[in-house]
Order: structure tokens, then C-alpha cells, then sequence
């Protein structure tokens, strides 16, 4: 393990890092987590595709070091941060998805965190904590629905539109969607507001 | 009996002011700026107007005699007022500013030369066609780097858009042979209005060549093109290209909204509309 984390540290051109994240990932390991996240860093989007490939797959055991390791130097290094704890879609996550979704300065980050919000796993949670939970994404993303940004607005229709698989916050989003139909400004938005509405 | 002295009413008793009577005051100060002895204050004051969309007449006004300013002049003989009162008017949608931009055409300042023609594509007014097709006399020949400057003799991109997005036909000839510039870019806005002149898909196809082998500013540039002519067949090259998912998204974005009919309130949602949004929702 020490000689693959080492192969990733000294590589000295861009497809030799490829390489030896692709070697790295396909250990499987645990330990290779911080190794995996150091990518990130790295500005290399395919070796940073990789890793957070590799890191989803190791799932719930990367997620203490993904939430402690955010980067909020780098905006790049973080949107690959936010989208892997987005795909593994581990409760613990909510605090920082809420706080990056509404908060963060970079527009493809949020958008990232804003569609997480609406996948995360609830039932790992205990019902009481859950729901609370789901309250607290479902206000958050509605506030988020009014946001300046188009995209973000967009962002926000895809996490209520997988939200809404949760029945006891449905109502709400329906009615949300059916006032975005008439209120919403841009014709791509309206229509994604639709097609979350047919499904 | 002590009267209060008016300023202590207005600091202690008006009422705070609403957004709507800043902006107001907002416009009235902008339109009276365009005319003040502080040049810099002219200059902010068009831009001001263009970027809040103020479209009413005295704005209107004041912007088309600020296109006729001799007092804002840089060292090279530009006229920065000119260009911006020129870029504000596109914004601002109304055509009587068209026979004054037309005349920008002709203005000795490159950058108001393509103020103005993408201020004419904006207003759609295709009586500027042939004032703007006089801007590609000597053709492909003729569009060769100013020396010294960092622009060519005309602002041929501006104007081969603008004859694309305005459906000016009858330059196609005209238009073809920038297919063959040297210069990169001009290869892209000539293939991007041969698109919409012919909806030929060979003009598309050009574009996406170049999103796969351009550098990554030209990806960005030719992801603006196709999102702009809505080329439906270059959508998961636009979702796979290696560009920042923010570009992307408004190539996509472009594209659905040629998929989507005029009129909002009713549209259904197309299979192609659908798979727009699937790439869409995979890239945020």
C-alpha cells in the first residue's frame, strides 16, 4: 500500500499520475482514502474522476475523512469533495451538504450539494432523526429554489424531485412545482419543473 | 414652539427608502450622468443603464446622443462612451436605436464598431443587414490583423453572428469562404451562422470537431456556439466535452430551449427535451 500511495505523491507528469490513481484505486484499501482525496488537490480531472470513483465505491468508511479533508482553499478540489459525498449519499454528510448548498461561493459546487441533499440515505438514520433531517433539507431547498442563479434554481428542482420519493414531504413539494410553473422566469427550469412533475 | 430643522426630520422621521425609490432615483441619476463634466461618470452611467435594463425613453434618448460623444477619447482615438452607450442599447430592446447604431458602423473605433454589431444582432432589426454585410467587403482577404492591435480590420465575428442569428440569407456567399480563415475563432462564428443560414448539419459537425480538438478557451468559446444555435445531435459531445460543467450547462441549456415551443405556459416535454435534461441533471 505505502509503494502505491508513494507512486502518487512523486508523479511527475500528469499520465503517470493517472496511472498510479488508477493502481491506487484498484487496491480497494481503506488506507488509500487520504491518498484519494489528496487528489482532488491536484488539478488533474481525470486522476481526480478516478479517485472519486474509487472513493464512492469504498462508500460510508470514506466519509469522516472526505467531511474532515474538505478543501476550502480550493474550490475545484471541493466540488470533487462534495460530488463523492453527494454519490455516496451517507446521512452524516447533511450539515455540510445544507451549509455548501446554500452558502458556498462556487456555483458548481452548491449545484452539486443542492442535488446530494435530495439523495441522501434517510433510512440509515433513526426515524426520529430522519425526519427532522428531511424537514430541514426540504426547507433548505426550497429557499434554494429562489436563488438569483438559473442553475441553482435547476439544481434545486432535481434534489426536491427525489425528495418528493418521501411521502410525508410530497404536498409540499408538489405545491412548490406547481408555483414554479407559473412564477419561474426561465423556460429551461419551467421544464425541468415538469418533467419532475410528470414522474 | 421649536420646530424640527428639516434635517432632522429626514435623518430621524422619513421613511427608510424602499428599493423602488432607489432605483428610481438610481435611473434619474444615470440619465442625467450621461451629460456630466466627469467623463468617468458617463462612462458608468451607459453601462449602469444597459445592465439594469432601464428601457425608457429619456434613457433611450440619452444613450442614442451619447453615441455622437467627441468628449471620451482614449489615447489611441477610441471612444469608450460610444462603446458603451452602444453595448447598452442592445440590452435595452428598442428599435429606435437602430438607425444610430447602424451609423456606429462606420465609427474609426473597432470596439464601437462591434458594440454595435452585436447590439444589432440583439434588436433584430434586419433594415442594418446591409450595413452589416458592408463590413465584410474584400472578404476573407481583407480580415487580417491591425498591426499593433490585438483585433483584425473588422469585428468579424460580431458580424458573421449577427448575420447568422438575423437569417440574412442572402450572405451566405459571403459568409462560406470564413470557413477557411486562419484564425480559429472566425472559423467557428462562420460555421455557427452558416448553421442557421442552412440548418445543415455539416456546420454543426464542425463545431463539434473543434470541441473535441480545440484548446480548452475554444471549447468554451465553441460550447457558447452550439448552445446559441441549439444543435440538438452535439448534446452528449457538449455533456462529455473536458470543460468546466458550468459551460456545458449553458450549451445545454441552449439547446432545451430550442426543444421547448414558444408559448411557456403550455408546452409539452419532448423525448429530446427529456435527454437534454438527463445530461443536464448528470452534470451538476
Amino acid at each position: 500500500m505505502d509503494e502505491l500511495i508513494r507512486a502518487v505523491t512523486v508523479a511527475e507528469t500528469p499520465s503517470q499520475l493517472v496511472t498510479a490513481v488508477k493502481n491506487l484505486a484498484a487496491a480497494k484499501d481503506p488506507s488509500a482514502i487520504p491518498a484519494l482525496i489528496a487528489v482532488f488537490g491536484y488539478n488533474n480531472p481525470e486522476a481526480a474522476i478516478v479517485a472519486a470513483a474509487a472513493l464512492t465505491e469504498l462508500g460510508e468508511i470514506a466519509v469522516p475523512q472526505l467531511l474532515e479533508q474538505i478543501d476550502d482553499y480550493n474550490y475545484g478540489a471541493r466540488a470533487y469533495s462534495i460530488r463523492t459525498i453527494a454519490a455516496i449519499a451517507d446521512p452524516r454528510a447533511l450539515d455540510i451538504l445544507i451549509s455548501t448548498a446554500k452558502t458556498d461561493f462556487a456555483p458548481s459546487v452548491r449545484r452539486a450539494a443542492i442535488k446530494g441533499l435530495g439523495n441522501l440515505h434517510w433510512h440509515q438514520l433513526e426515524i426520529s432523526e430522519a425526519e427532522t433531517a428531511i424537514n430541514r433539507v426540504l426547507e433548505a431547498l426550497l429557499l434554494i429554489c429562489e436563488d438569483t442563479d438559473w442553475s441553482i434554481r435547476y439544481a434545486a428542482v432535481v434534489g426536491l424531485q427525489a425528495l418528493a420519493k418521501v411521502a410525508i414531504v410530497q404536498p409540499p413539494i408538489l405545491a412548490k412545482f406547481q408555483l414554479m410553473l407559473t412564477n419561474e422566469t426561465e423556460k429551461a427550469v419551467r421544464a425541468r419543473v415538469q418533467l419532475a412533475y410528470s414522474q | 414652539m421649536i420646530e424640527t430643522s428639516g434635517e432632522e426630520y429626514s435623518a430621524q422621521n422619513a421613511p427608510p427608502l424602499t428599493p423602488e425609490i432607489a432605483f428610481a432615483e438610481g435611473v434619474r441619476d444615470a440619465i442625467a450622468n450621461l451629460q456630466s463634466s466627469d467623463l468617468s461618470l458617463r462612462y458608468y452611467a451607459a453601462w449602469w443603464l444597459g445592465k439594469f435594463r432601464v428601457s425608457q425613453p429619456e434613457a433611450i434618448d440619452a444613450l442614442i446622443t451619447a453615441l455622437e460623444d467627441e468628449a471620451d477619447r482614449t489615447e489611441l482615438g477610441g471612444y469608450p462612451l460610444r462603446r458603451n452607450a452602444a453595448r447598452a442599447l442592445g440590452k435595452l430592446g428598442n428599435l429606435k436605436a437602430v438607425p444610430s447604431l447602424i451609423k456606429c458602423l462606420e465609427c474609426a473605433d473597432f470596439y464601437v464598431r462591434e458594440a454595435a454589431a452585436q447590439s444589432l444582432a440583439m434588436l433584430g432589426d434586419k433594415t442594418a443587414l446591409p450595413a452589416l454585410i458592408k463590413l465584410l467587403d474584400g472578404g476573407v482577404d481583407q480580415a487580417v490583423q491591425v498591426p499593433g492591435l490585438p483585433h483584425l480590420t473588422q469585428p468579424y465575428t460580431a458580424v458573421l453572428e449577427a448575420l447568422g442569428a438575423m437569417g440574412a440569407t442572402e450572405a451566405i456567399s459571403l459568409v462560406q469562404p470564413f470557413l477557411n480563415h486562419p484564425v480559429p475563432r472566425l472559423q467557428c462564428s462562420a460555421a455557427r451562422a452558416m448553421y442557421q443560414l442552412t440548418q445543415d448539419s455539416a456546420y454543426g459537425e464542425l463545431l463539434v470537431k473543434t470541441l473535441v480538438t480545440g484548446d480548452l478557451k475554444m471549447r468554451r468559446v465553441v460550447l457558447g456556439d452550439l448552445g446559441a444555435i441549439g444543435y440538438l445531435p452535439a448534446a452528449a459531445a457538449i455533456a462529455s466535452a473536458q470543460v468546466e460543467n458550468s459551460f456545458k450547462l449553458i450549451a445545454l441549456k441552449g439547446l432545451l430551449e430550442y426543444q421547448l415551443p414558444e408559448q411557456s405556459d403550455t408546452f409539452g416535454i419532448s423525448e429530446q427535451a427529456i435527454q437534454v435534461m438527463n445530461l443536464m441533471d448528470s452534470l451538476l
